[in-house]
């Protein structure tokens, strides 16, 4: 089940101007690719997430730059790139009990692919390869 | 131990009529004051009219803004000829504060210094580094030749190059620090960055601003010393007008050389012991500077308890500077009581910095803090919970809702100097 387990990179931010560049410059000198990220905002501060090629890399980079970096584990989904691709999953872990904490999504050469933060992860990934929908390997990012 | 077991051991008679010969000597110095004449003649005293200690609340009070419209040696009552050193004090607005010093009153500030290491169990096998400034403010060179004055082995490292500093105390053997507390809580964090234990610490001498009990037991922790609180100001001479001795319960000021009272800092009325006010001196053995009643500004009681040591009576802590007193929607807030509530969330780190704003003609305070490394989950519901467990601890405490911001790790300002922690945006309203 491990190897559909992703680590996403989730990297305490000051909601500033400057930020998001600085880390983005960081891992731009360091050759590491963003294959899917978002922000999330709170109270004068956020986290940004993303899925990077390589996490280690990332993690150390980032941290040797004094940011305040962690690991999250994080399910992948593909989805049909057509109306009602995103219902399916959704139902499928719906009717699974599962609570999704965040999502986000990305449309890429492979097609469409649901990034997901959820409550369970081992019953999730069940959920979707007993539904058929399948869960991506960790492979295929990292 | 003593440096001078007589005079810091005087019983209350001996020690009342020393004071009232040096109090009667400081009213004839003053006379040499053009200030002090004019105040003296419109208040209608005379010297001969102080007659007991306690006529001592009949002389006019002398302001800090009395000291800078005196800029620059207007309080001087000898010759300049006589004034051997000048210090100063930063000035926040306009000119600074000049101090001047005679050849005796150099030697009855190191006296004292000396009086408080000694106190603390310093001695000339010490080797000590002073980390403070060495220019015009008084603690460099103050505790300079104090230490020099019983022998220890004196490092004037200054401040600043925090690792150098570090690889000093180690390749020295330091035993003895002094700094600002702020800046020993700086030291500890690069201490840590470097692996460096700090073994051959064992005394940390801290003060120029207040700090609060849980930071003595957090710097303790981290520098391996025991760490003991330093008052003062420079027109006083400098640090060591009050000292903590091996007890630490409370500051035994040295009655010999200022005379303490304190008072509503309103009303100007006398407190009684144990009653919390302003720290109001007139110091009693100063030449080139004499003043009467000057008002220090800093909150305190004298305590009633005596002391095992055999000192004469304490002074508590100093809870803040009035200055430094926020009044935040008619609530009086010292910024040592936030830091009080930030050293027990573990969760956050112990900078802070205060900004306070009128909004819609409320006070609001608006306080950043650091986010501590290790407690980064990862999730941004988890940094909410941190914040709102901030903002409760604060309220708890402080009685005001308080807005906090979480801050990343390591980029709130470190002071090396006094801290200003506090940013006031309501001036001007």
């Amino acid at each position: 089940m491990d190897t559909y387990v992703i680590r996403q990179v989730s990297v305490f931010s000051e909601n500033r101007p400057g930020r998001l560049a600085a880390i983005a410059r960081a891992l731009q000198d360091e050759k590491i690719n963003i294959l899917a990220f978002s922000i999330a905002e709170a109270d004068g501060f956020g986290v940004v997430r993303a899925l990077v090629d390589r996490p280690d890399r990332a993690f150390e980079t980032l941290g040797s730059l004094g940011f305040n970096v962690a690991f999250t584990d994080v399910i992948a989904v593909k989805m049909r790139d057509e109306p009602g691709g995103l219902y399916e999953i959704a139902r499928i872990l719906g009717d699974a009990q599962i609570n999704i904490e965040y999502s986000y999504a990305y449309s890429g050469k492979e097609g469409a692919v649901l990034i997901l933060r959820v409550d369970d992860v081992q019953s999730a990934i069940q959920a979707l390869l007993e539904s058929g929908a399948g869960s991506m390997e960790s492979s295929a990012f990292q | 131990m003593f440096w001078n077991q007589k005079i810091e051991t005087l019983t209350p008679a001996e020690l009342s009529d020393l004071q009232l010969k040096r109090l009667k000597k400081t009213l004839e110095s003053v006379q040499n004051v053009e200030f002090y004449q004019k105040q003296l003649k419109s208040a209608g005293i005379k010297p001969r009219d102080i007659r007991t200690l306690d006529d001592v609340s009949r002389l006019p009070f002398t302001r800090k803004q009395d000291l800078r419209d005196g800029y620059p040696f207007g309080f001087f009552a000898v010759p300049l000829r006589e004034v051997v050193r000048i210090h100063t004090t930063s000035g926040t607005t306009g000119k600074p504060t000049v101090v001047g010093y005679t050849r005796n009153d150099l030697a009855t500030w190191a006296d004292l210094i000396a009086r408080n290491m000694t106190m603390v169990g310093v001695t000339e096998d010490d080797v000590f580094q002073n980390m403070v400034n060495y220019g015009m403010f008084t603690g460099g060179l103050g505790f300079h030749y104090g230490a020099e004055a019983i022998g220890a082995t004196v490092i004037p490292s200054a401040t600043g190059n925090t690792r150098r500093q570090i690889e000093m105390i180690n390749d020295f053997g330091v035993t003895v620090i002094h700094c600002t507390p702020s800046y020993a809580m700086h030291l500890a964090e690069v201490a840590e960055e470097m692996d460096s234990p700090l073994e051959s610490l064992r005394i940390g001498l801290f003060g120029a601003e207040p700090w609060s009990d849980s930071m003595r037991t957090e710097l303790e922790k981290r520098l391996g010393v025991t760490a003991y609180d330093s008052y003062g100001l420079s027109e006083l001479f400098g640090p060591g007008v009050a000292f903590e001795c091996q007890e630490r319960e409370g500051l035994h000021i040295w009655h010999d050389c200022y005379l303490v009272e304190i008072i509503d800092p309103v009303t100007g009325e006398v407190c009684g012991d144990g009653e919390r006010g302003e720290l109001v001196v007139t110091p009693l053995a100063k030449e080139a500077m004499p003043l009467l009643r000057y008002r220090t500004g800093d909150i305190t009681m004298l305590m009633e308890d005596g002391c095992i040591c055999g000192r004469a009576k304490k002074i508590a802590r100093i809870t803040g500077r009035s200055d430094d007193m926020l009044v935040i929607r008619g609530i009086n807030v010292f910024p040592s009581q936030i830091e009080h509530v930030l050293l027990q969330i573990a969760e956050v780190g112990s900078q802070f910095m205060v900004y306070v704003d009128r909004i819609n003609h409320l006070d609001e305070m608006t306080i950043d803090v650091e986010i501590n490394r290790e407690y980064f989950s990862g999730e941004l519901a988890d940094l909410s919970r941190i914040q709102k467990k901030v903002v409760k601890e604060l309220r708890d405490t402080l009685e005001l809702r308080t807005t906090v911001r979480l801050v990343e790790p390591g980029t709130l300002p470190r002071f090396e100097g006094k801290a200003k922690r506090v940013i006031d945006r309501r001036n001007g309203l």
